[in-house]
């Protein structure tokens, strides 16, 4: 059996008297995508942030290759190869799109190497004419795909993606799925989404998240036909 | 950062050689050098705020650290060489101290104001209560509200009895305004220097690209301390004697306005807002009709409300508006397929 990457044994996070996260005990393998899915508020961009160090777990660890990571420091965890998009783009708005990237590059590789890698990245996702062009002046598509892009040049082998086809047109759907595909065959990536035919395309497994607490974990078509899934995931749904 | 480093030498020497040749036809020395030295303490907020994203309310402290540690080791040594290195070492160091507090405290920014702001209060405080003989460092007397007189002031190294002073010390500030200035321009090229901006763009995201934000702003908080103590330096020795004034708050709140006015985010910015601001408190000082406040205070609600901006990149956005983009709309291709593809 393949060793799990990462491991959270009863990890737990509260806010005040919201409990966020409650319990959970989470296992991927390496180079496996899972799909995580839950209605609003059910705690999966928490579970996201206790992954990667912008939240410290309440009670609970967070295991990476092995290493108890639990109370790690967000560039630490980053420095291991661990890489997150988060819910809302975070992106250098005020800074072009190579010197994006760029920044992303020069975290894991020296002068001209970080170069040669920005040239690399803005080649693969086919930015070279909006290179100059600073972040904040172009569309939310072009900026979760840019998003997608300082996380990758890090060659991570644990992506995180807290809703990456949110606001995307269809075109800019499928374009997605072909990177995160091709991200696929180097990482582990999970991937919170809502849209089920996304999912469809993309998932084999799938955890559902309900309050804070992992209520099933199975594959895809299960999930999908399971009715306490229909039932929270239609009733709640934003 | 636009255009490249040897523009910058060019534009710098051409601007000191105008300000050295030029200025004093107008403006006497002695007063251009005060308004260098503010320049100086403006250029050293503007590469903390500016490019940092660190909003310091007590970028006095430095300056008054500086021009405190020129004066007591004036006295103390007598030869002024290693007292001015020790100006920019000492208060480097307590600005090391400081933002390692404030930055690996995870500190929010309301809060980091508010500590630069009561450490002002503090050093203000606390120098103008020396007043008595047993507040001694080494020969050198505190003397709280009345602060310390007849120090060595600047001398050819290795010779304390050659003095520089009047128009030699003139043109001596002024070079070493340009230097620094260089100095700031190699740094925000360098790649510490882009790491920076990336910070000051968005701290989440370059923590979660691998970067320790905490140790790169301590660093860029030394740095802007060490350039404001320098400037501390240079201002003791102008006025041959240093006094509380130098860590009140009004300092403090001056060199904010600085940057406002002359324009975050630029290198000359803070400087043309620290010499024009403090040049013309100098011209309103002359005259009792209306209140140095009030103007001064009509020129911040002026420049939030109409050139939020600031003076440099205003002018900096008007012309490229005009020559910018006919240039490039002449030359460069047209971007249309701007559409995103992924090859493989
Ligand atoms: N920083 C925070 N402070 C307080 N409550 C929070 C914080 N972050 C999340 N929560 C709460 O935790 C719960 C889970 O939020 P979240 O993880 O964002 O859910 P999801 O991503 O599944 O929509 C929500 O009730 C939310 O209000
Ligand atoms: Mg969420």
């Amino acid at each position: 059996m393949a060793e799990s990457i990462l491991e959270t044994f009863g990890l737990t996070m509260k806010f005040g008297g919201v409990i966020a996260a409650h319990n959970i005990n989470f296992k991927l393998k390496a180079r496996e995508l899972r799909c995580l899915i839950g209605p609003n508020g059910a705690g999966k961009s928490t579970f996201f942030k206790c992954i990667t160090g912008q939240q410290t777990p309440t009670e609970g660890e967070v295991y990476l290759r092995g290493m108890d990571t639990s109370r790690w420091m967000p560039h630490q965890i980053a420095s291991l190869g661990v890489g997150i998009k988060t819910q809302t783009p975070s992106v250098m708005n005020g800074l072009s799109v190579s010197e994006n990237i760029w920044l992303s590059a020069r975290r894991f590789h020296d002068g001209p190497e970080a170069k040669r890698k920005t040239r690399e990245i803005i080649e693969r996702l086919a930015l070279g004419a909006i290179a100059k062009d600073q972040l904040g002046k172009l569309s939310h598509g072009e900026r979760q795909l840019i998003e997608l892009g300082l996380v990758i040049v890090g060659d991570p082998w644990l992506v995180l993606l807290d809703e990456p086809a949110a606001g995307l047109s269809g075109e800019d759907i499928e374009r997605m799925t072909t990177i995160i595909n091709e991200i696929n065959k180097t990482a582990a990536i999970i991937i919170i989404e809502h849209d089920m035919q996304f999912i469809r395309s993309i998932a084999k497994i799938v955890t559902v998240f309900h309050q804070g607490a992992v209520l099933l974990e199975d594959r895809v078509d299960k999930v999908m036909s399971d009715p306490t899934v229909r039932n929270i995931y239609l009733g709640k749904r934003n | 950062m636009a255009g490249s480093f040897s523009r910058d030498v060019i534009a710098t020497i051409g601007l000191t050689v105008v300000v050295i040749w030029i200025l004093p036809y107008v403006i006497s020395t002695f007063t251009i050098t005060v308004l260098i030295v503010y320049g100086l303490l403006g250029l050293s907020l503007g590469l903390v705020w500016g490019y940092g994203g660190i909003l310091c309310f007590g970028q006095a402290v430095f300056f008054g650290i500086g021009a405190y540690t020129y004066a007591i080791s004036a006295i103390n040594i007598g030869e002024s060489t290693l007292p001015m290195l020790l100006s920019i070492i000492v208060p480097s160091l307590f600005a090391a101290l400081l933002g390692a507090m404030m930055f690996y405290g995870r500190l929010t920014d309301v809060y980091l104001g508010v500590i630069t702001l009561v450490v002002t209060l503090i050093f203000y405080r606390f120098i103008n209560s020396t007043a008595g003989p047993h507040y001694k460092i080494g020969n050198a007397q505190l003397g709280g509200f009345n602060g310390i007189p007849g120090f060595q002031t600047l001398n050819i190294p290795g010779q304390p009895s050659s003095y520089i002073w009047g128009d030699g010390y003139f043109y001596f500030c002024a070079v070493v305004l340009a230097i620094v200035y260089l100095g700031v321009s190699i740094l925000l090229r360098s790649d510490f220097g882009r790491i920076i901006v990336g910070i000051r763009e968005n701290e989440t995201r370059m923590s979660l690209l691998g970067y320790d934000v905490r140790a790169r702003k301590t660093i860029l908080f030394a740095i802007g301390g060490g350039i404001a103590g320098l400037s501390g330096a240079l201002f003791a020795n102008w006025g041959e004697i240093v006094t509380p004034s130098v860590f009140s708050l009004g300092q403090s709140a001056e060199i904010i306005l600085w940057c406002i006015v002359g324009g975050l985010g630029t290198r000359f910015g803070p400087i043309l807002g620290a010499a024009g601001l403090s040049y013309l408190k100098f011209l309103l000082g002359q005259q009792s009709f209306v209140d140095n406040t009030l103007i001064t205070g009509l020129i911040l609600v002026f420049f939030v409300l109409f050139l939020p901006k600031g003076i440099v990149p205003t002018i900096v956005n008007v012309w490229d508006l005009k020559f910018g983009r006919l240039l490039s709309d002449r030359f460069q291709k047209p971007r249309r397929n701007r559409k995103l593809r992924l090859n493989g």
